[in-house]
């Protein structure tokens, strides 16, 4: 892997992560983080739409006639984002309906059409492709260490599995109400990036 | 990035969509039958649930959830205005959502504050059955809540046609943490024990405000769910509609007129 690959690929996770420092995306990092398990397929999704957006985009930007781009970007998304619901629906059907209608809501989230924009228009089909895989899991990371928190102390559980016996099922641990309620997603969100500016001071905004 | 002509734009707005259409298309088509499957399974897995044949957090392998369901489970199609099992329908292949929006199988509901709007001329019902006889009654219930419609099951004691077993819905878009608490188990759990009739055969049962006494001493109230007055009032008129004269009120009365066979 040379290192243009590299820095495409990894940069997204910590030093350029699209929540963290870009701040894109919070809607449905608010939504499906309760549990592990739909944060996980919320990334995988995500992450798959990111990077086929991405290559299809990339590989007929040269076409793409600029007044209408925004939408023929979005429409090429929205499909990509039906077709993974159907998938979903078809092999994970119980997850799916615990999702609702936050897969629909993929394609408006900011990350998928703001990496088409600023990427995938100005660049080759490869790159543009690990461009999407590396934006999502930079945003799968934060997902999931989010969701990790709030089932943990929201429901004494991972990924379904009890980890502390709550007291409603006779055992010590009284859960916290607030964390599985969406606001504790913005205090975690906001924690992260916060520990995340410290230890890379580049990243603080200039006053 | 190079001016196009208009004409050029919409050709290729036109090429994009269609590209588009045939990839969903062709994904819809290709997993319809999966989907058609898990939402049978999904279906068949709440009617176990609120039979109380599969605990609250049991998970069961498609084949296992088929088979307990075939074992236990006798589907019926009743006819709603007589009260009595339909002829020359086949429960197996009958879907009342569809019959519903079928003209020809439903019939104007009357004003109701379930906001029903079609009643479909059958409704499909389990039996669940336990030596030979018919243990449980589980019957489909739906009916506006705050933003949707909230699709549900209520499992009945077949004994004395009267004594609620269970709630679930399985299908609703209500806020989650408040109106979407209708899934609580421990809220769903409040339900077991309470009458729905009253001694004249009026459906009494109701989601109250506040908190609702022991099913033995207050027989025909629920607590109500903070937060969500309107999807608790909803609930209650989906109930009291779906066991009045135009829901399901003609077959209770056969039952027991028949003894609970």
């Amino acid at each position: 892997m040379d290192k243009q690959t590299k820095g495409v690929l990894f940069d997204p996770l910590f030093n350029n992560n699209p929540i963290a420092l870009q701040v894109l995306g919070i809607c449905s990092a608010l939504a499906v983080t309760t549990k592990l398990e739909t944060a996980l397929v919320m990334s995988i999704a995500l992450t798959t739409v990111t990077a086929f957006s991405n290559l299809a985009i990339s590989s007929i930007r040269n076409y793409i006639p600029s007044s209408i781009r925004i939408i023929v970007q979005l429409t090429i998304i929205a499909s990509l984002v039906i077709i993974t619901d159907q998938v979903l629906k078809a092999f994970v059907y119980d997850v799916s309906k615990q999702m609702s209608v936050y897969v629909g809501l993929i394609i408006t989230n900011c990350i998928v059409m703001g990496r088409a924009e600023a990427y995938a228009m100005a660049n080759k089909p490869g790159i543009s492709f690990l461009d999407g895989i590396g934006n999502g899991l930079g945003y799968s990371m934060v997902l999931l260490a989010v969701a990790f928190f709030r089932e943990l102390f929201g429901s004494g559980k991972l990924f379904g599995i009890e980890i502390f016996k709550t007291v409603n099922d006779g055992g010590w641990y009284t859960t916290n109400g607030l964390m599985v309620m969406s606001p504790s997603a913005f205090f975690i969100i906001g924690g992260m990036i916060w520990a995340l500016r410290v230890a890379k001071p580049s990243q603080q905004e200039k006053e | 990035m190079a001016q196009h002509s208009t004409g050029y734009t919409i050709g290729f707005a036109a090429l994009v969509c269609v590209v588009c259409g045939v990839g969903i298309a062709s994904a819809a088509v290709a997993l319809a039958d999966r989907q058609a499957e898990n939402k049978k399974l999904d279906q068949q897995k709440q009617v176990l649930a609120v039979a109380g044949l599969m605990k609250e957090g049991e998970v069961l392998k498609p084949e296992e959830v088929k088979k307990r369901f075939a074992d236990n489970i006798k589907p019926e199609v009743v006819d709603l205005k007589g009260g009595v099992a339909a002829q020359g329908v086949d429960p197996a292949s009958f879907d009342q959502r569809k019959a519903q929006k079928d003209p020809a199988q439903s019939r104007e509901a009357p004003p109701n504050n379930a906001k029903v709007l079609r009643l479909p001329n059958n409704a499909l019902v389990y039996k669940v059955m336990k030596d030979g006889k018919v243990d449980t009654l589980i019957l489909p219930i739906e009916g506006y809540g705050l933003w949707s419609t909230l699709y549900g099951f209520l499992a009945l004691d077949a004994k004395d046609a009267n004594t609620v077993k269970g709630i679930t819905f399985y299908q609703h878009g209500e806020t989650p943490g408040l109106g979407g608490e209708v899934d609580n188990p421990k809220w769903k759990a409040l339900w077991p024990g309470r009458k729905i009739y009253d001694d004249k055969g009026t459906p009494q049962i109701g989601v109250v405000k506040g908190q609702a006494g022991p099913p033995a001493s207050d027989p025909y109230r629920v607590d109500g769910l903070s937060g969500a007055t309107i999807t608790s009032n909803g609930v209650s008129n989906l109930v009291k509609f779906w066991f009045g004269p135009d829901g399901f009120g003609p077959y209770i009365q056969h039952l027991k007129a028949a003894g609970g066979k």
